[in-house]
């Protein structure tokens, strides 16, 4: 099996933050269109695309847009989510590293679409690399007429800035992001109102990740039947793909949505030693299957029917040296970190879980404590306020319902030791 | 010092926007601790609520109240490091540093800490040391670059 590479474009003979080079490699073609476009029909082409967001949420990206269009406000702004916080996930920096002009050309087209001139990239502080890139890309870009006043002699003005964040988890929640913009600490706001109406400063907010972004050019330039072409019916286009854990050929991939994992396993060279015991998709937000469960196809409507998750496009491949419950420990201690503490079910929900996943660690665990954590994840998931409460319990449910031996093992030892 | 730290919050004044950049920037020169003197002088400076500076701070793990060293190390705990044996790494840095996660070495050059995720997860186990990243961490690579920060 070979990459389909759309966003990670093979021709890698050129500096990537140099404006001009991009646009020898037709970059800025998508711009050059949508300058000439109503913001009508930009956002109708992203809808006909079918492009839907690569963050995790899977929304369609067209519809996210005429949101921010249809409410009118004299400010908006177009935020690009680069905190890529979630464990197991660097496709976000391999995009900045490989195609920095794509990112920006899809803020500057989705700026124009929803009638916004300010961009702004939340970048988590890990990445100083990427800043150093970034910055060099947007003066690049500002000195070569794509960004700033005037965009490309049009009457368009938009220009990006950077924000770098702190070191949290939490602030690649749209909402907590903001709080973090604005210079706050990054807890969730309650939803609605949605960023698409009251966002950043109030104001109405275009929130995308950054792959989200890298297909908007691509959708411009080759219209949305060359799009659709590729992936699946209801998820068009490709996934970058974060192999990782104890992958021998770990990294990021580029396949079309629908790939099946199977395939990506092989891909990655399977286990560097022993055998396959589990993966985690989608990070360790994400859910834990068996390796009876490898022949699946990765994208949002297969998974979803089997009640998995893609999530960011993670695959954390487990070999069978690893305890399970030592990971599902250290998957929790993640979660009671980075926790914003706002709500009571994600603050004290997860410190829960992690306690009774000590009980199985040590051997004190009983039957009852499955049950218990089962109906501690349903309160979790049903009464969180943001996605970070409602996706941490994914691991262990997943778990106990793909791999429950894992747990009732332990409570064997303990009856045995008895 | 606390010079230094009020012409950099100063530039900001009014701006309760750019505190966390005001944080990051101050930080290098405050031995990575943000003190209540470090904080009060921020506070003043920017014409915000000390309670804001504080709330901000203790926030986010990039920031600390407690006495760090020179030299932050932070290493990756998350799952694709800790399926790449980053415990074991953590223990063996520990020992040769003389120290437990969260503490510093006694001539106040490095504190050894645990984060979560770096986005290095093709090339684990991974470490930052201040803005610095490294990847495909051994403890043999480990002993030769903090060399670079004595």
């Amino acid at each position: 099996m070979e990459e389909t590479r759309l966003i990670l474009n093979n021709n890698t003979n050129y500096n990537p933050v140099c404006a001009k080079e991009y646009a020898k490699n037709g970059g800025y073609e998508a711009l050059k269109k949508a300058v000439q476009m109503t913001p009508e029909d930009i956002i109708n082409t992203l809808k006909e695309s079918g492009l839907r967001g690569r963050g995790g949420a899977g929304f369609p990206m067209g519809l996210k847009i005429s949101f921010v269009y249809k409410t009118p406000s004299d400010q908006k702004y177009v935020v690009c989510n680069a905190d890529e916080g979630e464990p197991g996930t660097n496709k976000d920096r391999v995009i900045f590293e490989t195609v920095p002009h794509s990112v920006i050309e899809g803020m500057i087209i989705s700026g124009l679409a929803c009638g916004a001139d300010k961009g702004i990239i939340y970048l988590r502080w890990e990445y100083p690399q990427v800043n150093e890139l970034l910055t060099k890309a947007l003066e690049s870009a500002r000195k070569n007429g794509y960004l700033g006043k005037n965009i490309l002699g049009s009457n368009h003005n938009f220009d990006i800035e950077i924000y770098i964040g702190a070191g949290a988890y939490v602030c690649g929640e749209e909402t907590a992001l903001l709080e973090s913009i604005e210079g706050k600490r990054g807890e969730a706001r309650f939803k609605p109102p949605f960023p698409g109406v009251v966002g950043l400063w109030g104001k109405p907010t275009l929130i995308n990740n950054v792959e989200t972004l890298a297909n908007v050019p691509l959708i411009l330039t080759n219209g949305p039947a060359w799009f659709k072409k590729f992936g699946t019916e209801k998820c068009p286009g490709t996934k970058l793909f974060t192999l990782c854990g104890n992958v021998n050929k770990p990294g990021v991939y580029e396949f079309p949505m629908g790939v099946n994992l199977k395939d990506l396993f092989a891909f990655g060279g399977e286990v560097k030693k022993g055998k396959l015991q589990a993966v985690q998709l989608g990070g360790v937000s994400g859910s834990i299957i068996n390796a009876e469960q490898l022949d699946v196809k990765m994208d949002p409507e297969t998974l979803a029917s089997k009640g998995l998750t893609l999530g960011s496009g993670a695959v954390l491949f487990i070999d069978d040296s690893e305890d399970m419950i030592d990971l599902l420990e250290n998957i929790m201690e993640f979660f009671v970190h980075e926790s914003c503490g706002k709500c009571t079910p994600c603050r004290e929900g997860n410190m829960r879980l992690l306690e009774l996943i000590r009980k199985f660690k040590d051997h004190s665990a009983t039957l009852e404590d499955i049950d218990t954590m089962m109906d501690l994840s349903e309160t979790m998931i049903c009464a969180s306020l943001c996605g970070l409460g409602q996706a941490s319990p994914t691991a262990i449910v997943t778990t106990i319902r793909n791999m429950k031996k894992v747990f009732t093992d332990r409570i064997k030892e303990e009856q045995n030791n008895g | 010092m606390l010079n230094e730290v009020e012409k950099i919050a100063s530039a900001y004044k009014g701006r309760k926007d750019m505190l966390i950049k005001v944080l990051r920037d101050v930080q290098p020169l405050t031995n990575n601790t943000l003190t209540p003197e470090v904080a009060k002088t921020i506070a003043n400076a920017m014409d915000i609520p000390l309670a804001k500076v504080y709330n901000t701070a203790t926030f986010y793990a990039l920031f600390s109240t407690e006495q760090r060293g020179k030299h932050v190390i932070r290493l990756c705990r998350s799952a694709s490091c800790h399926l790449n044996q980053a415990e074991e790494l953590l223990d063996q840095i520990a020992k040769k540093l003389q120290i437990k996660v969260g503490e510093t070495t006694t001539d106040g050059l490095f504190t050894l800490e645990t984060c979560e995720c770096l986005g290095l997860c093709g090339s684990s186990p991974s470490m930052m040391i201040d803005e610095d990243v490294y990847s495909n961490v051994t403890f043999d690579q480990f002993k030769k670059i903090i060399g670079k920060y004595r």
